[in-house]
């Protein structure tokens, strides 16, 4: 490995991922508990850059280059092969920019909201952002990992401090869950690794490096395993769910949003970044069998959502479902599913994120997130009702909007790998719409009946700015989704065809990678 | 890409324009609701006055698309911004732009709360009804269909009446459990016309131009049918029709009952006979009987209502049943029956519903029970609802007669059992009909709410006017909406045929054939 | 002239229009003028195009106009065109002569009303339907005509509209009329595509006359026999009858109009139209004339026994309608036709002689309330003998010729027990109408005192018309008798027409004819017989009827005593052999009661798996919400608790800064990392 390297000229990656950190600090050591409207411009004003600072991407985006832009590389423990090594491509972009997008809103979200400890909090937002970023960033296996765990540590503050009624419980069940599936992750991370060093004689967490050794297929499905059970709990795939709807419960409503919008992207984006690509025999051997998950998780999710009494449940179980819609889009391995799968990626982050602000507000105005609690309230509350239905229509796909433009690309990538895939599917998509459609109903539509206890009044102008960009990005998506597809197109494309190449590279060379393991003296002895 | 005649995106014009002036009206304060329902007014007037402009520079010698308009829209899946024109589509956006403005002048008084929602959701759902009749790209078309839902779910829901709640939701989910299966259905056309010709694309001209194979035509045709049938609705897919109608707004039913019934019809006709010729076929004596127990089964259930807005609904089932029976008689005169029938229907019965909602405006009630001798007090209004019940029970010289004869007469050929039971739908429909008008209009004053009533005023007078022209032109001189349609069937017709053909290459050749050969004798006769 | 056909109908429309948009504001007198001024110019019309017609040479009495292309739809092109020819024109002659008398009745009757701008509308609306349905040149016009009639006759009929009974009666009279239309219209489209099939692709009169004999007898009569369920429908026979009696709850004009001299012989005008289509299909013309002359015997038996002047005079209808047919359906259809002309006349003044009365009564219709009426209506109680005379076949009067042509035709044809019923028929007619003549003018008048008073003969505007029809009904058989040099004028101007069928008809036409030569003397001997029938009819009403004869009658023939020795039977007449109560029973609460069935299906079966499909998802959620929470959920949480997790060090981290905790953790991590890296 050489020095440094960095192309675009500006580290603008580093950047992007500690300016939040920086952040962070500023407020942590500069600022004084009491000074709360201070930490909360303060806050907003970093986020605002953030964001700002992050649209530099897509104005320099080549959206004809497959592989990774405005890389920055340096060794980090050589010793190790252990490198810094950032870099973006189409399929990590639109993530970025809805981290940075996100966190603006979450810390929006906030201004009232949270009245104690409002510092940590902010803080604690910032770095969520700074380790998100760097997920999303990261090339180089290693620091993948450690931003991965380190994404863990503000989360679990955050539901555990300003969280609700059983935040301890949702905590730590959210802690142990991710951490367990980490833990296998960081194993399939070490094996990896070693079998790369093997193989190679060099020992690198480089994951650009990696993806171009042939691992053999026995190998690859451990490895997958292990990986799955790190990824598969993020997702969460069904049966790694469950710790979901306690968190969004218990989380604020900015936790809520930046869980759903940000951290379930970290599982599939680790699928796509590194399962598919490293371990492409295993992937599509396994493909059919994550398809069913994915699919039942579709089914699963959603009927469990449409038995759900409390708003936020209600919304967590759908992400479950959504999610298996991405999922099923990734492991469809054509580019129309993974499209649809980044895409939906994006579109989860924008529906459910805006679906728990929603929720959010009118839970800071009565204190109560049952569904029973509110009838009738679209007399009382029309803007609020308008959003609310677009978000609703959003996540249930309709035409028009961001929803059914991921969803079509999901069906058709799921129709061309298996015509069967799509009948339950539509029965997911059916069922969305039944539960959406019966939340708006029943909260809405009717006789009005408000069971809460603060007035209920309609969006002030804060929270209408605050939903616009989420509800101008779902027409966007929905309208005029070109941009986003282009974005994403080259990088996906050369993702099918590497996968491809290595699929086949990899069952070509099964018989003699094994031969090769089985004689590993010799390799040894020239190290 | 814009090719026609007059150089300009006139149909993109059309389906935005409501939104614009959806758009514009947000922006007036919601205390001056006369000038919301005025913006709202002018909106649909300017609309109508655009989709006029269409006929003139339509060229009806010609089933190919018009005013096309194409645009790349979702990139790498061959998804365009696709419209375009024939004659089935124009007269279709004729009845939809003219009903536009009929709901927004029935909604003038009827509607005090809320007006400015309600006239936003009327203008997008003008939108998306619009938008419907010229797609030629499936997801277009797809898009263009659910999007007519949402603000009809407004309508019902925010506006409806007492069971608003589960009629709605009835209504929507019944409607997009079918349009999901349209999608797989899309796709897996998609899919099969790529695997043939290796050009994925949605484009419905292109879609066209391969034969599918039987069995994924069958399958497709399955999907395509749940949706369309739903939405038609065919018997036994109906009973979401009475209650959405019931609780919907007049407007709402008369937009639901004049456009959107007629979007499954449109689909049938679009996708299924030309798409799915051999499956069509194929299918033809199942849909025939669907259609004539709708028929049969619709007036019988009309006639055991006691409201007049469910009667009317369960007429439109009914009715529905025939023009989908004249489509599936595949023949010219059942298809042009059923087209001129599609636009009848939206005459004739969103003229019922206008009427109802005009004398619940005054009542508050729609049980027939609560009425009898309108007529005395209300005579205007009499001649009106009779003139609309003949043109619905198909009396000669309105509109329905030309629908009904053309229908059962393609509809004997292909099948004369099937038309004699059609026909008897013409027997029930007088019996329910007059029985209803009798009760609500003959008859002594029984209530005493009644002898008060005040006969039409000038707007609703205005309003019920081009219904009543309308019913008298097309049963009087319908030529003009043939000579619009005829080409844009008879091409269906022959697409039908066509794939017919391929399927029994001999029988269907000579028989296309000999049919030339009669028209060119006949041509030459004259 | 002959041209300007088109103007005929066109002219009650114009009226109608006027009438209808601006008659409320226009005062009566202008809406009459109108409506009798258009009926009165189309009548002038339809003579001179009648003098035109018999200007031409016989073979070119045909001629077609065309106004304007009305449906195309592939190869089914249909004009609205209209066919000039002596049947034609015989039929435009009735309808706008006979209309025309009755519109000016109807200016005086109908004087009292409010609504007279809406009664002459329908009226004119009806004329112009009628002649729609006579002057068509194809039949989807005469289909046009046809269901137009049905609906003014709806109108019309259900005019009172605040009577129940008249509303019901109007909307029975267009379903039943739609059942026949229903066999009719199937009709139209089995000719059509049989002719299609052959590449003809027309509904126009030349074009299938000239074809028919090339189609299968056996599709002829199916067509022939669908056509004919129309004519039942329409015209009133058995068993579709039934609209025509409750038909009389419309003034007595449109009685007299529609459902006596014009809209009810629609039927058989239609037979007689499409006689190509019947001479080629004997068994259906075996069924028509079979139903008719039952229909005929039937209904003059109910006539004889009914109280309400207008009823017997509706089943009179009936019965004579009966008699058309049978007429037509033999084959003999001038003498059809030419009853059809001559029943115009009678009962158009008897229908209107009845009005006069009843106007008269202050609205009584009730035979038994009147009496004694000659002293005080003179004009009406002459003319309606008159009338009365006619139908009875009482020779020279019109009736006599025509009824007497269809008597010798079903004789001289073989079909002998049709010339008994029909006899029979001629006897009852005859009895029964001057029961009526008896009942209403002779005798002691037995209405209350205050209808008493107001007793008076109509205005000249009704009695004028009456006299007119009167001399029409004496004089109106001159066309049809057979003994002139040359035979029948009417047979000889009609025959272009009703020849036009098959060879074969034509020749069993000449057959017949020569029969009728060779016949003469037994066709005088028949005359006889069933002049015979009438006047002993009319002697037996008048010996139980008629004051000064009742003294000579014995003692069992008085009515009471009749009524009581054949009580059952006349119960069974008295109530129409309970035909409505069977229809009721058998038919309409049936249907009800399906619809009853159905609607519980809809609700029930239908909507339920609706429902039930929405519950049955609900129940699958809360299932799959239960079992999360309790099996997957339940899994993770008792691994916990045997894991025993150790919460005093959450519980201790929870305290401690953030920071802190970031480094414990990366630290943590850390050593495992470089545990596992070195190890």
């Amino acid at each position: 490995m050489t020095g440094p390297e960095i192309t675009g000229g500006f580290p603008i990656l580093s950047t992007l991922i500690f300016f939040p950190a920086l952040g962070a600090l500023f407020i942590i050591f500069f600022l004084k508990k009491e000074w709360d409207v201070l930490i909360r411009w303060v806050a907003l004003g970093v986020a605002s850059v953030e964001f700002l600072l992050s649209l530099y991407l897509p104005f320099t985006f080549d959206a004809n280059d497959p592989g990774l832009q405005w890389v920055e590389k340096t060794i980090w423990i050589k010793r190790f092969g252990i490198s810094y090594y950032l870099g973006v491509d189409g399929i990590s972009l639109l993530l970025v920019l809805l981290t940075t997008l996100i966190t603006v809103i979450c810390v929006l979200a906030s201004w009232t909201d949270i009245k104690e400890k409002l510092k940590g909090y902010m803080a604690l937002f910032l770095l969520t952002e700074t380790f998100s970023l760097g997920v999303f960033m990261a090339m180089d296996m290693f620091l993948f990992y450690i931003f991965w765990e380190a994404v863990l540590i503000p989360m679990v503050f955050i539901i555990g401090i300003w969280g609700g009624q059983r935040k301890l419980y949702s905590a730590i069940k959210f802690f142990i869950f991710t951490f367990v599936g980490s833990l296998f992750m960081l194993l399939g991370v070490l094996a990896l690794y070693y079998y790369h060093g093997k193989l190679t004689g060099t020992y690198t967490f480089d994951s650009v490096v990696l993806s171009q050794s042939i691992i053999a297929p026995a190998i690859q499905f451990w490895i997958f395993v292990a990986f799955f059970l790190g990824f598969a709990v993020k997702v969460p795939m069904f049966p790694f769910h469950t710790w979901l709807p306690d968190a969004h419960t218990d989380a604020p409503t900015a936790g809520s949003i930046v869980l759903a919008a940000v951290l379930l992207k970290l599982g599939t984006y680790g699928f796509i970044r590194f399962s598919l690509p490293l371990l492409p025999n295993a992937s599509i051997q396994l493909g059919p069998f994550m398809a069913g998950i994915s699919i039942f998780a579709i089914i699963y999710g959603a009927l469990c959502t449409i038995a759900q009494k409390d708003i936020k449940k209600l919304i967590a179980y759908s992400s479950v479902s959504h999610m298996g819609f991405v999922m099923l889009g990734i492991f469809v391995f054509n580019v129309e599913g993974l499209k649809g799968g980044v895409l939906q990626m994006v579109n989860h982050g924008i529906s459910t994120g805006a679906l728990f602000l929603l929720v959010g507000m009118i839970y800071e105005r009565a204190h109560t997130r049952m569904i029973g609690d509110y009838t009738g309230l679209f007399k009382q509350l029309p803007v609020y009702g308008v959003f609310f239905l677009i978000i609703a229509l959003s996540s249930m796909g309709m035409p028009l909007t961001n929803g059914f433009i991921g969803e079509l690309f999901v069906l058709l990538g799921a129709f061309k790998a298996n015509i069967f895939y799509a009948i339950p599917v539509v029965i997911g998509v059916l069922l969305g719409a039944v539960y959406l459609l019966w939340l708006f109903q029943r909260i809405f539509l009717g006789n009005y009946y408000y069971g809460g206890k603060g007035p209920l009044l309609d969006l002030g102008f804060r929270e209408i700015i605050v939903a616009l960009p989420l509800i101008i990005l779902v027409f966007w998506i929905g309208i005029f989704p070109k941009p986003f597809l282009m974005a994403m197109d080259a990088s996906l494309n050369n993702l099918i065809k590497q996968v491809e190449t290595n699929y086949r590279k990899g069952s070509d060379a099964s018989a003699n990678v094994t031969a090769r393991l089985q004689a590993p003296s010799a390799e040894r002895a020239g190290q | 890409m814009i090719e026609n005649a007059i150089h300009f995106p006139i149909l993109t014009i059309l389906i935005l324009l409501p939104v614009l002036g959806g758009v514009i009206i947000a922006f007036i304060p919601r205390e001056s609701k006369d000038a919301i329902r005025s913006a709202a007014l002018g909106v649909t007037m300017v609309e109508f006055l655009l989709s006029i402009i269409l006929l003139f520079y339509f060229d009806s010698s010609t089933y190919k698309m018009q005013f096309v308009e194409k645009a790349p829209w979702i990139p790498g899946i061959g998804v365009d911004y696709f419209l375009g024109m024939d004659g089935i589509s124009l007269v279709l956006i004729l009845l939809t732009t003219l009903l536009g403005i009929v709901s927004v002048l029935i909604s003038w008084t009827a509607i005090e709360e809320r007006v400015k929602e309600y006239m936003i959701y009327l203008l997008i759902l003008e939108t998306g009804m619009v938008g419907v009749f010229v797609a030629l790209d499936m997801v277009l078309f797809f898009l263009f269909w659910e999007i007519g839902l949402v603000p009809m779910y407004f309508l019902i829901g925010v506006w409806g009446g007492p069971r608003k709640l589960y009629a709605n939701i009835k209504f929507f989910l019944y409607t997009l459990f079918g349009s999901v299966f349209m999608l797989v259905g899309i796709l897996a056309l998609y899919y099969a016309h790529g695997n043939a010709t290796g050009e994925y694309t949605f484009n419905l001209l292109k879609l066209y131009e391969v034969t599918y194979p039987f069995n994924l035509q069958w399958w497709v045709f399955i999907a395509f049918f749940l949706s369309f049938a739903i939405k038609v609705p065919v018997f036994p897919f109906h009973t979401w029709l009475p209650d959405a109608h019931v609780e919907a707004p007049t407007a709402g039913s008369v937009i639901l009952a004049g456009v959107l019934l007629k979007m499954g019809t449109y689909g049938f006709l679009r996708f299924n006979l030309p798409l799915l010729a051999e499956a069509s076929h194929a299918f033809t004596p199942y849909i025939l009987a669907l259609s004539v127990i709708g028929i049969v089964y619709g007036s019988f259930l009309a006639m055991a209502q006691n409201d007049i807005k469910k009667l009317v609904a369960y007429s439109s089932v009914s009715h529905l049943g025939a023009v989908m029976a004249g489509i599936f008689a595949m023949n010219q005169q059942g298809i042009d029956g059923g087209v001129i029938q599609m636009i009848n229907h939206g005459i004739s019965t969103g003229g019922l519903f206008l009427i109802i909602g005009m004398i619940y405006e005054r009542r508050h009630t729609r049980l027939i029970g609560d009425f009898g001798g309108i007529a005395k007090v209300m005579p205007l209004y009499s001649v009106f609802v009779m003139i609309i019940v003949f043109s619905s029970i198909g009396l000669p010289g309105t509109n329905g007669f030309v629908g009904e004869i053309l229908i059962l007469m393609g509809l004997f050929k292909a099948s004369p059992l099937a038309s004699i039971l059609a026909a008897t739908g013409v027997i029930l429909g007088a019996a329910y009909m007059l029985w209803m008008y009798q009760r609500v209009i003959f008859g002594k004053i029984k209530h005493h709410e009644n002898a008060e009533l005040k006969d039409l005023n000038a707007r609703e007078f205005l309003t019920l006017l081009p219904i009543i022209a309308l019913i008298l032109w097309i049963g009087v001189y319908p030529k003009h909406f043939f000579k619009l349609t005829s080409a844009s069937t008879a091409h269906i017709v022959e697409m039908v045929k066509k794939n017919q053909a391929k399927q029994q290459p001999a029988v269907g050749h000579a028989s296309v054939e000999a049919k030339a050969k009669l028209v060119k004798a006949e041509g030459e006769s004259r | 002239m002959i041209q300007l056909v088109w103007l005929i109908p066109l002219l009650p429309l114009i009226g109608a229009i006027i009438n209808g948009v601006a008659g409320s504001r226009m005062g009566k007198k202008a809406v009459g003028l109108v409506a009798c001024l258009s009926m009165a110019a189309a009548f002038l019309i339809s003579v001179s195009i009648f003098f035109s017609l018999i200007a031409l040479p016989e073979e070119a009495r045909s001629i077609e106009v065309g106004v304007f292309n009305w449906i195309t739809s592939g190869s089914f092109q249909i004009d609205i065109s209209f066919l000039v020819d002596p049947l034609s024109t015989l039929m435009i002659l009735v309808v706008t002569g006979v209309g025309f008398l009755i519109h000016v009745y109807s200016a005086g009757y109908m004087h009292h009303d409010k609504s007279y701008w809406r009664y002459f509308s329908y009226l004119n609306l009806f004329v112009f339907f009628m002649l729609m349905l006579v002057l068509g040149s194809n039949y989807l016009v005469m289909f046009l005509g046809w269901e137009g009639v049905g609906l003014c006759s709806y109108l019309l009929i259900g005019f009172w509209y605040e009577k129940k009974s008249a509303s019901d009666a109007g909307k029975k009279a267009f379903v039943v009329n739609r059942i026949g239309d229903f066999g009719f219209i199937l009709g139209l489209f089995l000719l059509f595509w049989t002719l299609s099939s052959h590449g003809i692709h027309s509904l126009s009169y030349k074009t299938v006359f000239a074809s028919v004999h090339e189609l299968d007898p056996k599709v002829v009569t199916a067509i022939a026999a669908l056509l004919f369920v129309g004519a039942i429908g329409k015209s009133a026979q058995f068993p579709l009858y039934v609209w025509l009696p409750d038909a009389m709850e419309g003034p007595t004009p449109v009685s007299a109009l529609i459902h006596a001299a014009t809209m009810v012989t629609a039927g058989v005008y239609m037979v007689a139209r499409n006689n190509a289509l019947y001479s080629m299909a004997p068994e259906v013309g075996q069924v028509v004339a079979s139903i008719g002359i039952f229909t005929a015997l039937f209904a003059a038996s109910i006539g004889l026994v009914q109280d309400d002047i207008k009823k017997v005079l509706a089943y009179s209808t009936v019965s004579q309608l009966g008699y058309m047919f049978a007429a037509v359906g033999l084959g003999a259809y001038v003498a059809g036709v030419f009853h059809l002309m001559t029943h115009a006349f009678f009962k158009g003044l008897l229908f209107l002689g009845s009005g006069s009365v009843i106007h008269a009564m202050s609205g009584e219709q009730d035979m038994k309330k009147m009496g004694g009426l000659h002293r005080h209506l003179k004009t009406t109680s002459i003319t309606f003998t008159i009338g009365a005379l006619a139908i009875a076949g009482i020779p020279p009067l019109s009736g006599f010729w025509s009824k007497d042509e269809i008597l010798w035709e079903a004789f001289s044809k073989g079909h002998l027990v049709i010339w008994a019923v029909g006899l029979l028929t001629a006897f009852m007619t005859a009895f029964y109408m001057f029961r009526q003549v008896f009942l209403t003018f002779s005798g002691e008048c037995r209405a209350d005192e205050h209808t008493k008073h107001h007793i008076h003969e109509s205005p000249a505007i009704m009695t004028v018309p009456l006299m007119i029809l009167a001399f029409l009904a004496i004089v109106g058989g001159v066309v049809g008798i057979p003994f002139f040099e040359g035979g029948s004028k009417l047979h000889h101007f009609l025959s272009p027409v009703l020849s036009h069928g098959s060879h074969a008809a034509a020749a069993v036409e000449g057959a017949g004819e020569a029969v009728a030569e060779a016949h003469s003397s037994l066709e005088f001997i028949l005359m006889g017989v069933s002049v015979g029938a009438g006047v002993l009819g009319i002697f037996l009403a008048g010996l139980m009827y008629f004051p000064p004869l009742k003294s000579f009658a014995p003692s069992f023939w008085t009515a009471e005593n009749m009524a009581g020795t054949f009580s059952p039977l006349h119960k069974l007449l008295y109530n129409k052999y309970y035909v409505d109560e069977i229809y009721d029973a058998v038919i309409v609460n049936p249907i009800k009661r399906l619809c009853g069935w159905c609607l519980s299906f809809d609700l029930g079966v239908i909507d339920g798996i609706v429902n039930s499909a929405a519950w049955i998802t609900r129940f699958i959620s809360w299932v799959s919400h239960k079992f999360d929470i309790y099996v997957v959920d339940g899994l993770v949480n008792s691994m916990a608790t045997l894991v025993n997790f150790n919460s005093s060090i959450w519980r201790r981290m929870q305290t401690g800064y953030l920071q802190n905790y970031a480094f414990i953790f990366v630290l943590g991590v850390l050593i495992v990392l470089v545990r596992v890296l070195l190890g």
